[in-house]
């Protein structure tokens, strides 16, 4: 047999392994975090907030970074959809589809997405210094908006870049004013919205280098935007950092939470999409 | 929302200028050769040589870049070129599930998993003890967190080859993995030079997961089994403390330049040519 | 009636090839490039193909016999699979996704839609194809070339440059761009793109060329060059093309074959089905009632 095809058919046994290996690694990531999470996790964990001694292995659960990030998600979330379905509009609706200025725009975007979230956290936390603010829930929902602009932008950006200016046109032709074609684009875009909102629920969730400089942590839940609030991934890493056994359990227990709520907003995501693609044009 | 669209512009020029005016004590006692250059690190001393952070993040960098890349290549490879549309509706949600797993969980992972596995099993092959905290353990949890990132770009890469080239090059008899080499990653190599860039930008500002599993021992690594500390980790380690000594506050503000500058010219280097590709 | 042409053609082609036929090709493929199949000169015949996409049926019932040194033209309205009849015949069509074939396709004693590896890069490097549009591959002029030699294992610098330089002449371009051979081939215009995939096709010596509608994308001027050169090399190839532009078909065809919606409605040679075809259709698709 010819050299080529044993080549051909070395290849072919290569790429079947790195699939697997793929495979591997996303079921074995998961099967990992939840074996030794449920073993370890409790109701009293997910119910309650720390109780005193909490780091050195006394009773309490995490509650509080629970909570905590649920607040920062949600907040944050809203306040990037406010500020981001503005600019997708403006990119796609108002500028012409050769501007130079989207071009730029579009590029921004992407450079701050790639903007590792220590140099956010970072720069937010010596801009608090200076202003004289203390590390809070606002500094952390502040600086998480700022973290998932750039992928509430791109993402929704994607999908209305892909609706027919044929179709602007052909609604303006109608004498139908700006407003009221939006409301054609919006309707459109909807799934494109909802996936990317998904996108960035999931990333600001698991973010732990920006709120770790800006909310702090605190072992209870904040009750104004000025206290510091706990979140999940800084209280796994916390917890885990500590020398107790029954401390680290309690960080597996919540690694298996945090991991659940991103692979449910994983999945959903791609059931949109899948739902999206199949009613497409 | 004109405004709102050029802020993302002055964001990027406010963070560039507000880390440099806040590392700029630094700059009067330190050139800045000095400073990348030197290897002791004293913040009480007055002595900040960032010079063993930049090779943790180096060695780390590199190694996730030197397994994730043919693990990535020959996945996206297999996706567009010889797999049908069932594998790939199977293949996606694992990529998925990669792409959305947190910093922290992979963290976990990696010392519930990868640390002990060096230290146990790997290490004592080569090494007389690691503790397993090395860099090589934040090279193999960063290579799979950079994986579901080169793999979605290099699936999007290959598929902008035209079909007619895939064509010519079977008709005269090449074998599928001859077309690949020769027209689809000939074709691509700007891309995937584009693409490795943004992965690299990707994996030197990761933190969490790193500093979990690296050691965090500033000191130059000599091998894969000794303890590193990149630069992200230095910067979370430490910033609770940042204020109480002069100078500090600055030189780990200069850490984070660093990482913002390298990142940013990276990311708009694979950026521009990604956006050519696209056009073509 | 149909069908007894069919009878009639088919023992027409059974008879061997002379040798005196055999010896003149030899010596056309003067570099030397061992590519000649044991086989070479056998017939390329569909029996009763089916094709479907999906649940979509594309080709019906086909039968089909290619005469040899002849300019086979399939003509008919587009979407009639007439690409798709094409593609079969190198197996190209693999790429598409659902496709479902039955019948058969065979090149002398080879079953073309049941070969696969050693045997389907054996299958295609025998039937070359010229594409729709030009495409050159992403290398120089020269590499386009040698491309085919390459990849089956030719590396001799000489032997590569003696091949790369007849098979240039061949297509009447190595005068054009001899001083530029290193130079991408993105650079040549779009008439010598097109020449310079058919060098590359003809360089693995096949027996057969499959040409896609090949000048459509071309300007009229380069577009004569092409045609030129498909009746300057029956000689020694058989040569397929679809078309959908009549008047080129009544310019260099010797043998038409008419295909409407995904069936054969008339073949045979060109001088019989242009000037006196058999069936409705085809008089009506001649005279453009559709197109």
């Amino acid at each position: 047999m010819k050299s080529k095809y044993i080549e051909e058919i070395i290849v072919k046994i290569l790429m079947a392994l790195s699939l697997l290996a793929v495979v591997g690694f996303a079921a074995g990531i998961v099967y990992t975090v939840f074996h030794r999470g449920w073993s370890c996790i409790t109701w009293e964990m997910v119910s309650s907030l720390p109780g005193g001694g909490f780091y050195i292995g006394k009773e309490g659960g995490f509650l509080n970074a629970i909570v905590g990030s649920v607040y920062i998600v949600a907040a944050s979330t809203f306040l990037g959809l406010l500020v981001s379905i503005p600019v997708v509009f403006y990119l796609n609706v108002f500028l012409k589809s050769d501007s130079k200025f989207a071009y730029v725009a579009r590029l921004a975007y992407d450079v701050l997405f790639g903007i590792p979230s220590i140099v956010y956290g970072a720069f937010a936390f010596s801009l608090m210094i200076w202003l004289g603010l203390r590390t809070s829930l606002l500094g952390g929902i502040l600086v998480t908006t700022l973290l998932i602009i750039p992928i509430l932008i791109r993402s929704m950006d994607e999908v209305a870049k892909t609706f027919p200016r044929d179709l602007l046109d052909a609604s303006y032709s109608l004498g139908a004013t700006r407003l009221e074609t939006m409301g054609v684009v919006l309707r459109q875009i909807m799934p494109g919205i909802a996936t990317a909102t998904l996108l960035s629920v999931g990333r600001a969730i698991g973010d732990a280098a920006g709120v770790m400089f800006t909310a702090g942590f605190s072992d209870s839940i904040p009750t104004s935007f000025s206290q510091p609030a706990a979140t999940l991934p800084l209280s796994i890493f916390f917890q885990l950092s500590a020398p107790q056994a029954e401390v680290q359990n309690r960080a597996y227990a919540a690694a298996l939470v945090l991991t659940a709520i991103v692979l449910v907003i994983s999945l959903a995501g791609r059931f949109i999409m899948h739902r999206f693609s199949k009613n497409k044009i | 929302m004109f405004l709102l669209t050029g802020a993302s512009l002055l964001l990027v020029l406010i963070m560039g200028i507000g880390l440099y005016m806040k590392s700029a004590p630094i700059f009067e006692d330190h050139s800045l050769w000095d400073l990348l250059s030197a290897s002791e690190w004293k913040p009480f001393k007055n002595r900040f040589g960032f010079f063993p952070f930049i090779m943790g993040t180096v060695w780390v960098t590199g190694i996730a870049l030197a397994l994730a890349l043919p693990l990535s290549l020959l996945t996206a490879v297999f996706l567009t070129e010889y797999s049908r549309a069932w594998v790939k509706r199977w293949f996606y949600p694992a990529l998925d599930i990669l792409a959305a797993l947190p910093s922290v969980i992979y963290g976990v992972w990696g010392s519930l998993l990868i640390v002990p596995w060096i230290s146990e099993r790997m290490a004592p092959h080569f090494v007389e003890f690691s503790s397993g905290y090395t860099v090589l353990a934040g090279g193999i949890v960063l290579s799979v967190m950079i994986l579901p990132l080169l793999v979605s770009l290099f699936v999007e890469i290959f598929s902008t080859v035209p079909q007619e080239l895939r064509d010519a090059s079977q008709a005269l008899g090449a074998t599928r993995w001859q077309t690949t080499k020769k027209v689809v990653i000939r074709r691509s190599l700007p891309g995937i030079f584009a693409a490795v860039v943004l992965a690299v930008s990707r994996a030197l500002g990761e933190t969490i997961a790193v500093l979990m599993v690296c050691g965090n021992l500033s000191q130059i690594p000599h091998s894969v089994f000794d303890a590193c500390y990149p630069i992200p980790a230095l910067i979370a380690n430490n910033y609770g403390e940042m204020l109480s000594l002069p100078l500090y506050e600055a030189a780990l503000m200069f850490a984070a330049m660093i990482l913002f500058v390298v990142v940013l010219l990276f990311n708009l280097l694979s950026r521009v040519i990604l956006y050519r590709l696209k056009k073509s | 009636m149909l069908s007894d042409f069919f009878k009639r053609h088919v023992r027409f082609s059974v008879i061997e090839p002379d040798m005196d036929d055999l010896l003149h090709k030899e010596q056309a493929f003067a570099p030397d490039v061992k590519f000649r199949h044991p086989d070479a000169g056998a017939r390329l015949e569909v029996r009763h193909l089916d094709l479907s996409i999906g649940t979509q049926q594309i080709l019906k019932d086909i039968s089909l016999q290619i005469p040899e040194n002849k300019i086979t033209c399939i003509i008919g309205p587009s979407g009639c699979g007439k690409s798709t009849l094409l593609k079969s015949f190198n197996r190209l069509i693999d790429s598409v996704d659902g496709v479902c074939m039955r019948g058969s396709i065979t090149l002398g004693e080879q079953d073309i839609l049941r070969s696969d590896g050693a045997d389907l890069i054996d299958v295609r490097r025998r039937i070359g194809l010229v594409p729709q549009r030009p495409c050159p591959l992403p290398m120089s002029i020269y590499d386009n070339v040698a491309y085919g030699c390459r990849i089956h294992g030719i590396r001799g610098r000489r032997q590569l440059d003696a091949v790369v330089e007849h098979y240039l002449n061949e297509v009447g371009l190595w005068d054009e761009v001899k001083e530029r051979l290193r130079e991408s081939a993105t650079g040549l215009s779009i008439g010598q793109q097109q020449r310079l995939c058919l060098a590359r096709s003809l360089a693995v010596e096949p027996e057969f060329i499959l040409a896609d509608e090949a000048t459509s994308a071309l300007d009229p001027q380069s577009s004569k060059t092409v045609e030129d050169l498909f009746v300057k090399l029956k000689e020694h190839y058989s040569i397929i093309m679809v078309t959908h532009t009549l008047r080129q078909a009544l310019r260099i065809a010797d043998y038409v074959v008419f295909i409407y919606m995904g069936e054969i409605i008339e073949t045979g040679n060109a001088g019989q089905v242009f000037h006196h075809p058999q069936h409705e259709l085809t008089r009506n698709y001649l005279s453009g009632v559709f197109s």
